[in-house]
């Protein structure tokens, strides 16, 4: 057994075996931890693959970003999650067997597939030799996919807007700087000439 | 790319992920959070696959999919934890049964 099988098989039975604690543990704050812990053995599986550019991001982005989002949403609710779990046997059983079928449909299916000689020899984009994988991918990024990562990036832009739009909450007793209103002002408004007679108040 | 690890070890991996994360939905049936990660699980074991078939078949095309992937699925968890917790401020619980606000 070479060092990288053994690394192969170190990463894929960590990470399975955080994939089971992520679904069955009691704390879903355990349960997120477990999940970085399955993407960071994922990121190790891409790097076996080849596929460097990639494994970082994972760690960055996945890890870095949208699991600490995670976090904070789990921390943040306050929910009895003991109630949550009750039942939690009651769907175990048709799950099992889903997921036994699948399963057992999914490796049929990866042990029994043939790849065509055409489709080997005609890669739509090959490696290029001597080019780290990230250069590559880069190269590739800003030319022929250019399109793809422009819509990439809306499509970020629209979730960043739209969880502010949806997370944003306008409090009642809380007074905040409203331009329109500002330059809308009139004197009229604001100021009035009143004569007051010598004497007497108003 | 890969010396001597074979394609069918890397599909194996992202099967059983897969299937982990199809069963994580149907267990914690009433918890979202829970099912939002079981939906990132399922996301990994689809970009294990993209990118086993990259390295397998020296093409770069597969790991810009799975670039495309993670963008996809980093906006669909900022938009569902956000939707999570606007939903818990209106109901004050996440159980997947309380979800029928907008039953008639």
């Amino acid at each position: 057994m070479t060092l990288q099988l053994a690394f192969f098989y170190l990463f894929s039975t960590v990470a399975i075996i955080s994939a089971v604690m992520v679904i069955s543990a009691r704390n879903p704050v355990h349960s997120v931890l477990f999940l970085i812990l399955a993407f960071v053995n994922g990121a190790g599986i891409f790097m076996l693959a080849g596929a460097e550019f990639l494994a970082l991001l994972l760690i960055v982005v996945y890890v870095g970003a949208v699991m600490v989002l995670f976090l904070f949403v789990v921390m943040m609710l306050d929910i009895d999650f003991a109630e949550l779990r009750q039942g939690i046997l009651q769907y175990a059983p048709i799950g099992a067997l889903i997921g036994g079928i699948l399963l057992i449909e999914l490796i049929l299916v990866a042990g029994s597939f043939v790849i065509t000689p055409e489709v080997a020899t005609s890669s739509a984009v090959p490696f290029v030799e001597g080019m780290s994988n990230t250069e590559a991918l880069g190269n590739m990024l800003y030319t022929r996919y250019v399109y793809l990562f422009e819509a990439a990036g809306l499509i970020l832009l629209v979730a960043m807007i739209g969880a502010i739009v949806l997370t944003l909450k306008h409090k009642p007793n809380v007074k905040r700087q409203d331009i329109n209103a500002q330059v809308a002002r009139k004197r009229e408004d604001a100021v009035e000439v009143v004569s007051v007679e010598s004497g007497k108040g108003i | 790319m890969i010396p001597d690890i074979g394609l069918g070890h890397f599909l194996t991996v992202a099967a059983i992920l897969f299937t982990l994360g199809v069963f994580g939905i149907f267990l914690n049936r009433k918890n979202v959070i829970i099912i939002l990660m079981s939906v990132e699980l399922i996301l990994l074991a689809v970009n294990i696959n993209f990118v086993a078939f990259s390295a397998h078949l020296q093409d770069l095309a597969g790991q810009v999919f799975a670039l495309m992937i993670l963008t996809v699925a980093a906006a669909e968890a900022a938009i569902g934890l956000a939707i999570l917790v606007v939903f818990y401020r209106n109901r004050g619980s996440i159980a997947v049964d309380d979800v029928n606000v907008m039953k008639g």
